[in-house]
Formats: structure tokens, sequence, C-alpha cells
């Protein structure tokens, strides 16, 4: 019994160390960021897109709509192919081919995103020049790029969450006379849809805080973009981009990009527990 | 945001490692000279071996700041250094780097004036016809803000104006040279010693860019490689520097491209 105890409070140690980290890093970012933001005015913060820290303007609109605007093309891409592969790998594909679908796709998780920023710079970005004009590196380029990299996330989650649906309601459904698709579209697809929400919203924090492959082939410009051939410059990229060289408050204002983005993904990452949570209410209920 | 703190613990290690090892000569600074310095390194330690030299990269701005905090000995800095930080550090010249203008062979462009090039890279020229060449959009390529490189080219061609916010930003010289490599419409700049035969270089003000004309002071668009103390250096720095200076350590600098302090 005592043993138990000892292991029990030691692990407790080890989890608390965890969260106490996490809650370091709030607070610091916090702590270098928010002065700035006070000192520039929030007004002149957020809504400006004159980014020119050499002389003291800093303001990240064009970054906050370049964020969106490759997270939003980049979730579009991968929930159709991603929420695609799932209907098919649970409802319709032969088990034997699924058992080595499934493995592949999770595979895409673990490249690294270096590489994943080099394929798009010497494979999509040329074409995208030579097809589409611009300069190629553009909101549509990363977006591929990202739309690509969230797959695993968006798949795998989609998938568990048309698993979950009881396997009753299939049947049901194919007992009334409705063809396979049709109870996967109207049947699956609206039992599981929280589960399908918190899978994209997820894969969406992945692709607002995905960095490196967004800097290889985003183009990293200050305009609000106006299509999807412009170049962007995301919030990560910035911080990436003049970490290495910042000083003052040039340095405090990133950080304040990084509260910026830290707050966005809070938001998101809460969106999703709150639907999860409300699939699986939903769940017992009936 | 986990990534940055990786990055600082990571920092963090290697500042403490780097004092384990306190008889090395630390060189912090300028991604441009890295290269050069770690080259130069190498030969030294192969004629000394009993002494070390680290070589680290992370931007002239974070070189200076390492000096002053003292967490390297020598900094590396490419760019000349701001009025408020003359009085603070003592700098030496290295060498000396041209600033190349390059764009892609494809472009029929092949002389340009410091005015032109400022109106390319403000946004006033829009089309490559306004200079002299094909019909056809300008899409300059600059380099982040703080880098040295980018530093220069505001003071020698910029001035007072401002670079175009549309303009892409990349941030290695690599960088800028695959993106000219492939875009017909690309103007960049980037270290001459690091340019290419894939890339063709322009004449500005009629001025061929070469090494010759950068030491002749006929190529304007030059800048120094400084190495940056505070106060005199320790024994052991010194003689790196010495090394750095000396005829043997200049032909190496001169053989990759670059050129001589003096």
């Amino acid at each position: 019994m005592k043993q138990d105890k000892l292991i029990a409070l030691a692990l407790l140690m080890v989890a608390f160390s965890a969260v106490s980290g996490l809650a370091l890093i709030t607070v610091f970012i916090f702590k270098e960021g928010l002065p700035i933001i006070v000192k520039t005015g929030p007004g002149n913060f957020f809504l400006s897109s004159d980014w020119d820290p050499s002389s003291g303007n800093f303001g990240i609109f064009s970054m906050i709509a370049g964020s969106l605007a490759v997270t939003v093309c980049a979730m579009v891409i991968g929930t159709v192919f991603g929420l695609g592969l799932a209907i098919v790998l649970g409802e319709f594909c032969p088990p034997g081919l699924a058992a080595i679908l499934k493995p592949v796709v999770e595979l895409l998780a673990g490249i690294p995103s270096v590489v994943y920023g080099f394929v798009g710079v010497v494979t999509i970005v040329p074409l995208i020049r030579t097809y589409l004009g611009g300069p190629g590196l553009s909101v549509l380029a990363s977006s591929i790029v990202l739309g690509i990299m969230v797959l695993p996330t968006v798949t795998s989650i989609s998938m568990d969450a048309l698993r979950a649906v009881p396997r009753s309601y299939w049947q049901g459904s194919i007992a009334l006379g409705a063809t396979k698709w049709q109870t996967t579209h109207m049947v699956m697809l609206k039992a599981a849809k929280s589960g399908i929400a918190a899978a994209i919203i997820l894969g969406m924090g992945r692709a607002v805080g995905e960095t490196m492959a967004v800097i290889m082939v985003a183009g990293n410009t200050l305009e609000v973009p106006h299509g999807i051939l412009d170049p962007v410059r995301t919030l990560t990229s910035n911080i990436a981009l003049e970490m290495g060289y910042a000083s003052g408050q040039h340095r405090e204002a990133l950080f304040a990009t990084g509260v910026t983005l830290f707050v966005i993904i809070m938001i998101l990452n809460t969106v999703a527990l709150v639907m999860a949570r409300r699939g699986a209410g939903e769940g017992r209920t009936r | 945001m986990l990534r940055l703190c990786f990055a600082a613990v990571l920092i963090a290690i290697g500042a403490g490692c780097g004092n384990s090892q306190s008889h090395a000569v630390k060189v912090v600074g300028s991604t441009s000279i890295q290269p050069f310095a770690e080259l130069l390194a190498e030969q030294y330690v192969a004629q000394n071996p009993t002494l070390g030299v680290e070589v680290q990269g992370g931007g002239s701005t974070a070189g200076l700041q390492a000096v002053a905090n003292d967490l390297a000995d020598i900094g590396m800095c490419s760019r000349l250094l701001k009025p408020e930080e003359e009085g603070e550090y003592t700098d030496t010249v290295i060498a000396r780097d041209g600033l190349a203008i390059v764009v892609n062979p494809e472009n029929s462009v092949q002389d340009l004036t410091t005015e032109q090039l400022r109106g390319l890279f403000t946004g006033k020229i829009q089309n490559w016809s306004e200079v002299g060449g094909q019909d056809g959009p300008v899409r300059p390529i600059t380099r982040e803000e703080g880098s040295g490189t980018r530093e220069s080219f505001v003071h020698l061609v910029m001035g007072k104006e401002r670079i175009s916010r549309r303009s892409l930003t990349q941030e290695s010289n690599g960088a800028v040279k695959e993106l000219v490599k492939g875009d017909s419409a690309a103007i960049g700049y980037m270290s001459l010693g690091l340019v290419g035969p894939e890339l063709r270089k322009v004449r500005i003000d009629g001025v061929e860019p070469t090494a010759e004309n950068v030491l002749a002071g006929t190529y304007k668009l030059a800048r120094p490689f400084l190495f940056v103390t505070r106060g005199t250096p320790g024994a052991d720095a010194q003689h790196f520097f010495d090394y750095v200076l000396s005829e043997e350590g200049q032909k190496t600098l001169e053989s990759e491209g670059l050129v001589r302090a003096q």
C-alpha cells in the first residue's frame, strides 16, 4: 500500500511539472509580448498592416489575414481529402487494402515539415508559376502543402468518430433499403458530425501553427493577399524569420505575435474540446 | 510556441556546453561570414592543435549582443556598425564583400543605375520594360528584417526609402538563389562570393560586379565583413584574429570569392 502511494505521488509530481512547464511558457510569452501591444495600441497592432520594425511600426494585420487565408484554404483541401479517406477506409474499402492505406496515411505525420516545404518549393511552386502565373510562392502553394500535412490528423480522428457510431445505425439504415452511400452520408456522417468537426479543428490547429514548411513556400510578403496566387506571410513565419536578429521592441513585437497565435490556437482547441465532449454526450443519451 | 521554447532550451544547453570548454575562442554572428569563418577556424586549428575555435551563426545583431554579454569573444558582423553601436565595440575589417544584384539568365536587362535599382525595390518600377527589358512584372526578392545583407542593401541602395511590402522575403542567400533561378521576373541581391553560374549578375551604373572592382572601389555596392570585440580581445582570441588578418588567412578568403581587407 505504501508503495502505491509513493508511486502515485511521484506520478503526480511528474504530471504537475509538465503542466507547470506549460504555465511558465504562457506567463513568459504574455509578460514579454503584452507590453508592446499596450504601447502600440491594440488597434494599431492588430488592424494595421504596417510592419517595419526598424522604424518602430508594428502592425500584424497582414499576417493575421495571411494565417487565416492559408489555414482556411488548407482545411478545404485537408477536409475534402481527409474526410474522403476516412469514409473510404472505414466503410467502402476492402479490409486488406485498408490495412495498408491507413498506416501509409499515418506515416505522413512522421515526415519532418522541412521535407514537406522542400518538396513544395521544388515541385508545387514551379508548377503554379508556370501554369497559373504569379510568383509561385503563394497562398495556394502553402495550402496544398499544409493540406497534405493535416491529412493524418483529419483522417484518423474522423475515422475514430465514424467508428464510434453504433453499428446498429448502419444495420438499421441498410435494412430500410438505403444504399451504402445513402447510409454513409445521411446516417453515419450526421451521427459522427461533432467528432468530424473536432477532427477538422484539430487539423486547423496544426495548420495555423506550422512554420518551417510555410516559410519555404509562402513568399513572406507583408501585403494582405488579394487572391490565392498572391504570396503571404503568416504569424508563425514572421516569428521564425525575424527571431534570430530581433532585439528590444522588435523582439517584444515578435512575442506579441506569439501571444496572438497562442490565443488563436487556444480558441481553436477549446472549440474542438467542447465539440468532442458534446459528441460524446450525444452518443450516451441516444 | 513549443518550437520556440525548444529552441530556447537548445540554446541554453549550447551555451552551457560552451562554458565547459572555456579555452576555445568563440566566434558568433552573421550567417554571411559564418562559412568563411568556419573555413578559417578549420585551418587555424589544424596548425594550432592545442587551441580551439568555435564558430556559430545567429546573425550580425545576435553576434554583437553575444559579445556585449560576454557569451562570445569575437562577433561577426556583415554590415557597418550603427552610430549607437560604434562607441560600444571595437571593429576590424577582415574582408570586403560585394553585393551582387542577380536576375534570371532569361532576363535581358544587363545594366541598371542605382536609381533604377531603387525603383525596382520600392515598387515604383513595376514592369521590366521600364528599364529596358521584356514586358512583364517585376518581382523583387528581399531578405528578412535584421539580416546583415538586407541592412547593407538598404544602406547602399535604398537610403531613406523603404523596400516594397510586396517583395518576397527569403531567409537565406541560398533561398534567394533558388527563387531567382526559377523565376524570370525575379530580381534579388546576395553576397558576391555566393553567386553561382545559374544566375546573372547585373552591372550597376555601368560597373561589372567583380572582386577587382570592389577592391578598386569602382563597384559601389560593397560591404565590410567585420570582426567585433569589446575592448582588447584575450590572448587566444587575438591569436586567431592575427591569423585571419595574416597573408595566409586573407589568401583563403580571396580564394573563396571575397575581397581582401586592404
